[in-house]
């Protein structure tokens, strides 16, 4: 699936050292303004930029050769190199929770990530729940009808996953606590809450 | 001949059944591929500046500096020298690029000068909207029983009378009522990705009108529709505001043209608040008149709105709403503001007509220390007569389910529980829903699979499962057995989605295709079974004779009966009065329950019912979704959002997500949702139900949080400062 030559590429202003650490969000917010460089990379050994660099994306257990400018967001690298579309453009700063996906595990807003930071971490998007069987939290979105035009559903799925892998047994009120990160405009909180409380009990059962 | 029915609820098979999404699957995983989602090989990314001014001339603009940019292919002006800009967000330039961050750069290197103009944003203040030249007298009507005398002066006894049945009024109430713009914010925003090859077009639309825009990309690109496929498969969030393809829609594809390479142009969520849909506004002054009964007398309004700079202000027409005395008049001004363009916001009208003046009825009942409950029953003699026992149903579902009875207290006078009080209110709502002409064909391939195209759209409510519930129905075939093709214009033609008319559009064309067809291939099975193809019934997968179920075949066996090539049917639905399939009218009641903390302002939703009729139910899964839906809009501009401009520099404050506020999963309370389909409603056939249940809240969040603290917070959205302002200004 990997879709190098897809996005087509022009040449960057921005001639920079690569941050290897150090928060995604801040680092994305001061590339996007122009910022020149960012403090405190120990590893500051390898040059990228101006432009392109070739960097090797692993999501969903696929490896992704795509080409990233070092001001580029995990979001945009997923959605025009990898070509997954799951995570959504919805707020550039992750205060929608669109672009939820889970770096190693935890959850991230793709937005709010620069590809760069995430080469060598574990990506895993909202299609990893696809397939001849349906994840459980997407099946019960779907038993449950919590998606209506469907835009912020694959964002909440993941954040769903990542809050039960948490909290495997968390009762309506956690539920209702926890799950505030993700913006729906069509209202489908009323069904998302007996999804994954449906989720829960079946987890229990198990 | 044909009868285009719908089978008895005993004999319905699939209709009316609770049934997933067909589409559910891709739509939770995100495999679903929206327009933001669809990148052709060499597409190039565009993005539209807006600009900075609510009111200005434009004195120069250089996009010279972008072309610049490495990674920027293209950039021009969309505006020049002595161009008037009236509200600000409108586009003035766009850069087209390989990246974002090169389009970004592009953006900021653009160098662009302005003669900034007056500005006026603040339709609230009416005073100040005279002041500035910017209220305009709009339409009214004046509707009293008794009439003038032959030789009375006709404005001098429209006062008389209305003084007159002020003074007979056992109680009157007077007051300022309000709710503010809000936007439309849909997830995805307008924009699309078009692509030009060899002198067709090729548009990737997030658009609520798949059929309809066609045209408005081809007259501009000089072309003819016939060359234009629109394609939609997937749309994040319309809610109104989607049925054209925009100038930045054109603008895309006519950079395609021109650049020869597919362009994608989605507006930054910025701009998308500022010019991409608002709601109207309204506030009004109110004075209505009760007898000792607590029924309305005599109403008497005048409201003000901003629909922006072009018209498109709140209607007349929804005040008073639904309670409609013998007695009204109703006076209304538009009010010119530099914020962008209104576009139809789901049910457009009612939620606002409502929220105006179900409070001020409601506040009559506190005037008169009655329950709420029995001023809006006494009060149906003013709903119209064929709905009167509809509403009154309704309201006694609603009550049993929100326990009315054991929870209601008079207004201000409920336990406390340190500073939260709590409190009660309803409101009821109606819509009309009627089908729009909808053309479907029906496919039956040879080996038995079914597929259906119309150049529909899906909203989010279901309406590929829709279809395929009816023919499924009309086949007697599971549910996913059908597969529905929509979102293509070059599908058979159906209406926008707009007014709730899709479900019945929809529904009305895909049964007459299915019906259709069916007697078609019925003369196939007829002859080989030697039945009489009217005996014939399709269900569980068989075609058999009524008379004899023994004598059947299979729905494959059927099927092989086509021969080589499958059998196709093209039919229109007939929405109208003398359809048995579908209707148009509901009504609807709301009822909340809030907690208020008298100290921190903050209101919670504690509970919230809603009891909605809609005809005959499709699918119960879906409706039921687009109820709860509907509640919690309502909550949100009941309770959040609203535009926040600032006075001085016509500046939309916060036009971004971080900073429009709106409800997250924990903010909803339980919600209890009723669908009412009794015999009676259902025999009316399909009505939609999209919008009516986004009407009430408005006002039923209202009356429970003037309930619970004994003073009415007169405008929406009611937030913590409007609580709190509202608590200190009237010392309670």
């Amino acid at each position: 699936m990997s879709n190098v030559e897809k996005h087509a590429h022009g040449k960057s202003g921005f001639s920079r050292r690569s941050f290897l650490k150090g928060s995604g969000a801040a680092a994305a917010a001061t590339a996007l303004a122009g910022g020149q460089g960012i403090a405190g990379a120990e590893e500051a050994s390898r040059v990228v930029g101006p432009g392109m660099s070739k960097i090797t994306l692993v999501v969903n257990g696929q490896s992704h050769k795509v080409d990233v400018e070092p001001r580029m967001t995990l979001l945009e690298a997923l959605r025009y190199g990898a070509g997954l579309t799951g995570a959504k453009p919805i707020s550039g700063d992750g205060s929608s929770g669109g672009s939820t996906v889970l770096i190693d595990g935890k959850p991230a807003s793709a937005s709010a990530l620069l590809a760069m930071d995430c080469e060598g971490k574990k990506i895993t998007t909202s299609e990893s729940l696809a397939g001849d069987k349906l994840d459980p939290v997407a099946g019960a979105f779907v038993n449950h009808d919590a998606s209506q035009c469907g835009f912020c559903t694959p964002g909440f799925v993941v954040a769903v996953k990542a809050f039960l892998a948490k909290n495997p047994k968390a009762t309506e009120e956690e539920i209702r606590a926890g799950l505030n990160g993700n913006l729906c405009r069509c209202g489908t909180y009323g069904n998302i809450i007996p999804a994954v409380l449906d989720v829960v009990k079946g987890a229990g059962n198990g | 001949m044909v009868e285009y029915t719908w089978p008895d609820r005993k004999d319905s098979s699939v209709l009316g059944g609770s049934h997933d999404k067909v589409d559910g699957p891709a739509k939770c995983t995100g495999t679903a591929k929206y327009s933001y989602d669809i990148t052709p090989p060499k597409t190039a990314l565009a993005r539209a500046l807006g600009c900075p001014h609510a009111h200005c001339k434009i004195k120069s603009i250089d996009t010279a500096p972008a072309e610049k940019v490495a990674g920027v292919v293209h950039a021009r002006a969309l505006k020049k020298p002595g161009d008037e800009i009236e509200w600000q967000g409108e586009l003035i330039a766009v850069v087209v690029g390989e990246t974002e961050g090169a389009v970004a750069e592009g953006l900021a290197a653009i160098k662009a000068d302005y003669e900034p103009l007056d500005v006026f944003v603040n339709e609230e203040d009416l005073d100040a909207a005279e002041a500035a030249g910017r209220a305009r007298k709009g339409p009214g009507k004046v509707q009293l029983e008794n009439e003038p005398g032959d030789d009375e002066d006709e404005d001098a006894f429209e006062e008389k009378e209305i003084a007159r049945l002020f003074r007979e009024a056992a109680a009157v109430v007077e007051g300022r009522y309000g709710i503010r713009a809000i936007t439309h914010m849909c997830l995805e925003p307008h924009g699309s990705t078009c692509d030009w090859q060899d002198g067709k077009l090729t548009a990737h639309l997030s658009t609520q009108n798949v059929s309809g825009t066609p045209g408005q990309f081809g007259g501009p690109l000089g072309i003819t529709a016939d060359d234009v496929t629109v394609h939609c498969d997937y749309i994040g969030g319309g809610f109104g505001s989607k049925f054209a393809a925009d100038s930045w829609g054109v603008l895309a594809a006519t950079l395609s043209k021109d650049l020869n390479r597919p362009v994608k142009l989605m507006l930054d969520r910025d701009t998308e608040l500022k010019i991409a849909g608002a709601r109207p506004s309204g506030f009004a002054d109110v004075k209505v008149g009760a007898n000792s009964e607590g029924v309305i007398t005599i109403w008497d309004s005048h409201h003000w709105s901003t629909g922006g700079m072009g018209g498109g202000s709140l209607s007349q027409d929804v005040m008073p709403y639904v309670i409609v005395p013998p007695n009204f008049r109703r006076r209304t001004t538009n009010v010119r503001t530099n914020t962008g363009p209104t576009r139809a916001w789901r049910a457009p009208n009612h939620p606002q007509g409502c929220a105006l003046s179900q409070t001020a009825i409601d506040d009559v009942a506190a005037k008169l220390g009655m329950d709420s409950y029995e001023l809006f029953r006494r009060n149906l003699v003013n709903v119209p007569e064929e709905r009167r026992k509809l509403y009154e149903e309704e309201m006694k579902i609603a009550a049993k389910l929100m326990d009315w009875k054991a929870k209601w207290h008079p207004h201000g006078k409920g336990p406390k529980d340190g500073s939260v009080v709590s409190g009660l209110g309803m409101a009821i709502h109606t819509w009309r829903g009627g089908g729009h002409p909808s053309s479907c064909r029906v496919k039956i391939h040879p080996d038995g699979g079914v597929e259906a195209f119309l150049g529909s759209q899906d909203l989010g409510t279901g309406t590929r499962t829709v279809i395929a519930t009816v023919l499924a129905e009309t086949f007697g075939l599971p549910v996913d057995a059908v597969k529905v093709n929509i979102g293509s214009s070059k599908y058979p033609p159906s209406g926008p989605s707009g007014g709730s008319t899709t479900v019945g559009g929809v529904a009305e064309s895909s049964r007459h295709a299915g019906l259709d067809a069916l007697a078609q291939l019925n003369e196939k099975v007829a002859a080989k079974l030697g039945a009489k193809a009217q005996d014939l019934v399709a269900k569980d997968g068989r075609i058999s004779d009524k008379n004899n179920a023994d004598k059947g075949l299979s729905w494959k066996e059927a099927c092989g009966l086509l021969g080589m090539n499958p059998l196709e049917v093209t039919s229109r639905g007939a929405p109208g009065r003398d359809s048995k399939l579908s209707s148009s009218g509901v009504g609807g009641v709301q009822m909340a329950e809030v907690a208020v903390d008298r100290e921190t302002g903050v209101v919670r939703m504690k509970k919230f019912v809603a009891v909605q009729d809609m005809g005959l139910v499709v699918n119960r899964k879906t409706a039921e979704s687009q109820i709860l839906g509907a509640m919690i809009m309502g909550i949100a501009f009941s309770l959040f959002e609203e535009r926040i401009m600032d006075a001085k520099s016509g500046a939309f404050l916060n036009a971004e997500i971080a900073d429009y506020k709106l409800p997250r999963l924990g903010d909803v309370g339980e919600l209890v949702v009723e669908i009412y389909e009794p015999e009676e409603e259902r025999a009316r056939g399909v009505i939609g139900l999209g919008e009516p249940p986004v009407i009430g809240p408005g006002a039923a969040i209202s009356n429970a949080v003037a309930n619970a603290l004994g003073v009415r917070v007169p405008v929406l959205p009611m937030t913590p400062k409007q609580v709190l302002d509202t608590l200190k200004a009237r010392g309670a």
